[in-house]
């Protein structure tokens, strides 16, 4: 019957990405309550010493799949090599972060051996043997619970920062099984030209632990610098409301809300701004929320855990201040 | 340059979400709108027509009821050539797969070059149809696309990745999703509006596609909801009290010793 969950092992810069790691663990205590084994799923070039974290973190086996043309994403290749090793080891389940690599691999794979898929997953539950997989719809103004009818494996991309990370089993090992890769250079249909890094040095949003976020109250584009000094103490992204980007402030991809990016950190803090509904759709999940804004009446204190009523220019220096000296105590 | 364009109607980003006495998600009063990342992919094939001064823009929709025709007649408002409805009973409780499935059968009967749609919809989120889409048609793809190029039968697409852009290279045919900022869409005009009243919106049954009903609707789909429930409502802000400088103080105490979360 059973034959394993499947978590695919994103990698980047020589690292296994947190949200892997994150699946690891919550697949690991799945597995143990059904009796099966976890695969890690591992593609690139130069990646082999990246076997033992995932197996630190629950993997069993590693599937490690080594080739030059699997250096970098592409959908062709890595759809290639994982749905052949689906077609061949028929998994229970095979899990996915929901990244920009996994959201463009997942339903490529999902299609190509036939299966379903359950994109941008916020938890697992476990039914007797049945996975059932709980989403946001409406960018989160609603949630559905996802089940799978006979097709397998069961496929989801699951959300960063929303299973709890275990603590790594030092020195537990997983069994390395090398992948036979061949990929046929006609077969891959994309080149990719040209990677264009954009580093802040701040985290990415979706993967952030805290948000920093301003909206129309931030009153013009220099201001962010405020909201930047204090991300860059406490460790947090900086996102922004639509207000803010459709006024020309900040980029696109730094958009929070139903059109821009779902978030779920620990902390959110959202500075001058109102709280539109389709903003609160994409940050409504954060764990911990706090508002700043001069607006008693604002909707973003419905939401919010706490609030200051104030001006932000005066509020968000001193706060910056205050964890300086608390961070540094 | 033969474009096709998919197109789905969903609620307003402004709607508030409730759920009807079966627990479904209740439609009742919600205005409807074009998924606002089919606009940028609608004007995108529109600016490509346009620079070509050739081909046609074909948008194919999937849907049921009095309004499902509205987002198809506004992209020919926009200036699409003409529209593909699929409508029948038969596509009821389509997941991505059973969706994917009757796209691809109705537009595997069009003459297309490039195929275009938005990268999600903002509905269920998935972000999943083109991608099948683009398999079962066995043509490769690149998704979440903010800038696109075309020349001698290739595109160059500009994908947002993790912390930066990728600069790919791919032959036509193949599909495309494209993100926020790719452009600027048009708002349809008067003379467009009425043009659109005059230009074809062929509705399509499952019968017309010839697809075996096994593969399309509640029977086709792989994955079901089992249930829908709003989030928890949230009982309001501790307000912390005091002037800027001592509230900010505070604030930062509560968020280090009560919530600890920094």
């Amino acid at each position: 019957m059973s034959k394993g969950i499947w978590v695919f092992a994103e990698n980047n810069d020589g690292k296994v990405r947190k949200v892997t790691l994150e699946i690891l663990s919550e697949a690991r205590k799945i597995a143990d309550q059904i009796g099966e084994e976890v695969a890690a799923v591992l593609l690139g070039k130069g990646v082999a010493n990246l076997a033992d974290t995932l197996g630190e973190y629950g993997a069993d086996k590693v599937y490690l799949a080594e080739d030059e043309k699997l250096a970098s994403y592409t959908t062709d290749a890595y759809t290639t090599v994982i749905a052949r090793l689906i077609a061949e080891h028929q998994p229970t389940a095979f899990l996915v972060g929901n990244t920009a690599i996994g959201k463009d691999l997942a339903p490529r794979v999902a299609q190509r051996v036939k299966t379903g898929l359950a994109s941008d997953c916020v938890g697992i539950k476990l039914e007797g043997n049945q996975l059932v997989f709980v989403r946001p719809i409406y960018a989160g103004k609603a949630f559905t619970e996802a089940i799978f009818a006979d097709a397998r494996p069961v496929m989801a991309t699951i959300r960063p920062n929303v299973l709890p990370l275990a603590e790594p089993a030092r020195g537990r090992k997983a069994e390395v099984a090398k992948v036979d890769v061949q990929l046929d250079a006609s077969s891959l249909r994309t080149l990719i030209k040209e990677v264009i890094k954009q580093a802040s040095g701040r985290p990415e949003l979706t993967e952030a632990n805290i948000i920093v976020s301003g909206g129309r109250g931030m009153k013009g584009p220099e201001n962010f610098k405020i909201l930047e000094e204090l991300a860059d103490v406490i460790g947090a992204a900086v996102g922004a409301s639509r207000a803010a980007v459709d006024a020309g402030w900040r980029e696109q991809k730094f958009q929070v809300g139903q059109t821009g990016k779902t978030v779920s950190p620990t902390l959110y803090i959202a500075c001058g701004i109102s709280g539109a509904i389709q903003h609160l759709a994409g940050m409504g999940s954060s764990k911990v929320i706090v508002a700043i804004n001069k607006d008693p009446e604002a909707n973003i204190f419905k939401v919010a855990d706490y609030g200051i009523v104030g001006d932000l220019f005066e509020v968000v220096p001193v706060l910056t201040q205050e964890f300086k000296k608390m961070l540094a105590s | 340059m033969n474009i096709v364009v998919c197109v789905k109607q969903t609620f307003d980003t402004e709607a508030k979400i409730v759920l009807d006495a079966n627990g479904q998600i209740s439609s009742q009063g919600v205005n409807l709108i074009m998924n606002p990342y089919d606009e940028y992919a609608v004007e995108e094939a529109l600016r490509i027509k346009e620079k070509q001064g050739s081909g046609e823009v074909i948008v194919v929709g999937m849907g049921g009821g009095p309004k499902s025709q509205d987002a198809l007649r506004q992209a020919l408002a926009m200036g699409a050539d003409r529209a593909i409805l699929l409508t029948d009973a038969a596509f009821e409780g389509s997941d991505e797969y059973a969706a994917a499935n009757a796209l691809a059968k109705a537009i595997s009967g069009v003459q297309y070059d490039l195929i275009l749609a938005g990268w999600r919809a903002i509905d269920d989120g998935s972000a999943q149809v083109a991608s099948r889409l683009a398999e079962i048609l066995g043509i490769p793809q690149v998704t979440v696309v903010t800038r696109l190029e075309l020349a001698g039968g290739k595109a160059t697409a500009y994908r947002e990745i993790d912390g930066g852009v990728e600069v790919v290279e791919v032959s036509l045919p193949a599909v495309i999703t494209v993100q926020k900022g790719i452009n600027e869409p048009r708002y349809p005009s008067l003379q467009g509006i009425m043009k659109a009243r005059k230009k074809e919106l062929k509705q399509l049954s499952a019968q017309d596609l010839g697809i075996d009903t096994n593969l399309v609707g509640k029977s086709g789909a792989r994955v079901q909801p089992r249930k829908f429930y709003l989030p928890p409502a949230k009982a309001g802000a501790k307000i912390v009290p005091g002037e800027a400088p001592e509230a900010a103080a505070r604030l930062a105490q509560l968020l280090r010793s009560e919530a600890k979360v920094v």
